[in-house]
């Protein structure tokens, strides 16, 4: 079945099978390897990408339900050479030990910055609570998605 | 993990489900959310040889009060009622539990509806209903004769049928819905003067409960409980309306000592068995001390 979709702001179109888990459209027909696959059964949440900007478990969707639709992963966050502001806070606050949960932190993050862009430390463990970080190193990570709203709070007074 | 091959199609309007549904009936699965069904079919639990996603149905999403009652239409989805204003004024007890339902990034995708036609002997949502007295709304094609359960083998010809949630949950995974049919929406009783709540011990979010209670009652102008429901989930084969502490509150006013007899009766009408979650003795108490708690956070939310 032939199937449109619009991944990180570029349309394409690929036939896959109906069975077809979107997060191996992704990964395989898309190549774009930055989404992964944990557990398989919707508990991890590191396959997580943004739906028309809300966030989905990509292993408990077919591919062929995001035809004509927008998918952000990872890969997407990067504008015009420059790092997302949740990507700079990642960085600069060590929210990542071994990597496999951080593109799904990040933008669970972003989709939750965009809602509540000064979120409380609360409000960030409710928002990843559907994510597991094997490390157990959520401090770091709720400080990250903490930072990157002040960061884009910074770019907002700098711009304005 | 990969689910066996099957037709996908795609409904763009109520009529055409009801049309596809009328053709291929049994052979049927409708596609929702997604979170129950799609985890169900990779595990090969779930076979069916045509999925009908109904996503792309417009005006199909909305959560709505009407003439008395709350109305959460199919593709209404759990993060839609956490945010509804609609709920949070209409029913303490959904607005309670919506939150405790799956974990956030399921709960964008996956629908109050399907959770009820899906029932899982474990869910959330099946106590919450129970206790407060909702209804489920079913359609086929109009002119479509087939027989149901529940309705001793006789025909009945197609168009909407209303049923109340305790007739529609047969057993497990089992429903009083007709392979023609599907789940258009729920509706849930609005009241005056009341208040509910929903209880969930659970070892993570996500998981399903260890234990989790519903309840809901409603008061008159003297203060006299009119209306009360309290239901359990993850404590028996399936979720457990207690009927015997509910009319044991009607017609009395809310008080601790009232709240501990019905507390009593729920903790010696459940049967929860032994797991990696908890005893089975555990689990009873916390049954007990859960209806306590749940029914006065409802007597909270009645009083304002």
């Amino acid at each position: 079945m032939e199937v449109s979709i619009t991944i990180n702001g570029t349309e394409r179109t690929v036939d896959v099978e109906p069975r077809r888990l979107l997060v191996d459209v992704i990964r395989e027909n898309f190549g774009l390897t930055g989404t992964h696959i944990g557990c398989d059964t919707t508990s991890c949440g590191v396959c997580t990408v943004l739906l028309d900007g809300t966030p989905v478990k990509s292993c408990t969707m077919f591919g062929v339900q995001a035809d004509g639709r927008e998918i952000t992963t990872v890969e997407g966050l990067k504008h015009a050479g420059e790092l997302d502001p949740i990507q700079v806070a990642f960085k600069e606050m060590h929210g990542l030990q071994c990597g496999f949960c951080t593109p799904a932190m990040m933008l669970v993050g972003k989709a939750l910055l965009e809602e509540n862009p000064a979120p409380s430390e609360d409000d960030v463990r409710w928002a990843i609570s559907g994510n597991l970080c094997r490390c157990t190193g959520y401090v770091n990570i709720v400080k990250s998605i903490q930072h990157a709203g002040e960061l884009m709070a910074d770019r907002a007074t700098a711009d304005a | 993990m990969y689910p066996r091959s099957f037709d996908y199609l795609v409904a763009h309007s109520k009529e055409e489900a009801l049309d596809l549904l009328s053709e291929r009936g049994s052979d049927v699965k409708i596609l929702a959310g997604g979170q129950s069904l799609i985890p169900m079919m990779k595990l090969r639990f779930a076979n069916p040889g045509t999925l009908l996603d109904i996503n792309r149905i417009p005006d199909m999403d909305g959560i709505t009060r009407d003439n008395g009652h709350i109305t959460v239409q199919a593709l209404a989805r759990h993060a839609d009622i956490v945010r509804s204003d609609v709920i949070r004024n209409g029913n303490a007890a959904m607005a309670s539990a919506a939150p405790w339902i799956a974990d956030p990034i399921v709960r964008n995708l996956g629908t109050l509806c399907g959770s009820i036609a899906h029932h899982d002997p474990e869910g959330d949502w099946a106590s919450v209903l129970l206790a407060t007295g909702a209804d489920v709304v079913v359609e086929a094609k109009p002119g479509t004769e087939y027989s149901h359960p529940g309705a001793d083998g006789a025909h009945a010809v197609g168009g909407e049928r209303v049923i109340p949630i305790e007739n529609f949950l047969v057993d497990m995974f089992a429903t009083a819905l007709h392979p023609t049919e599907m789940v258009t929406e729920i509706r849930v009783p609005t009241y005056a003067r009341g208040g509910g709540d929903y209880q969930k011990l659970e070892r993570k979010i996500g998981d399903y409960a260890t234990v989790g209670v519903a309840t809901h009652f409603e008061l008159d102008d003297n203060d006299t409980i009119t209306k009360a429901g309290v239901a359990l989930t993850s404590v028996y084969a399936h979720n457990l309306k207690v009927t015997e502490a509910e009319s044991l509150l009607v017609g009395n006013t809310p008080s601790t000592e009232l709240f501990a007899e019905a507390a009593q009766i729920a903790k010696n009408a459940c049967d929860p068995t032994d797991d990696v979650r908890g005893s089975a003795a555990y689990k009873r108490d916390v049954v007990r001390v859960f209806t306590e708690r749940g029914l006065a956070a409802s007597l909270e939310v009645a009083r304002g």
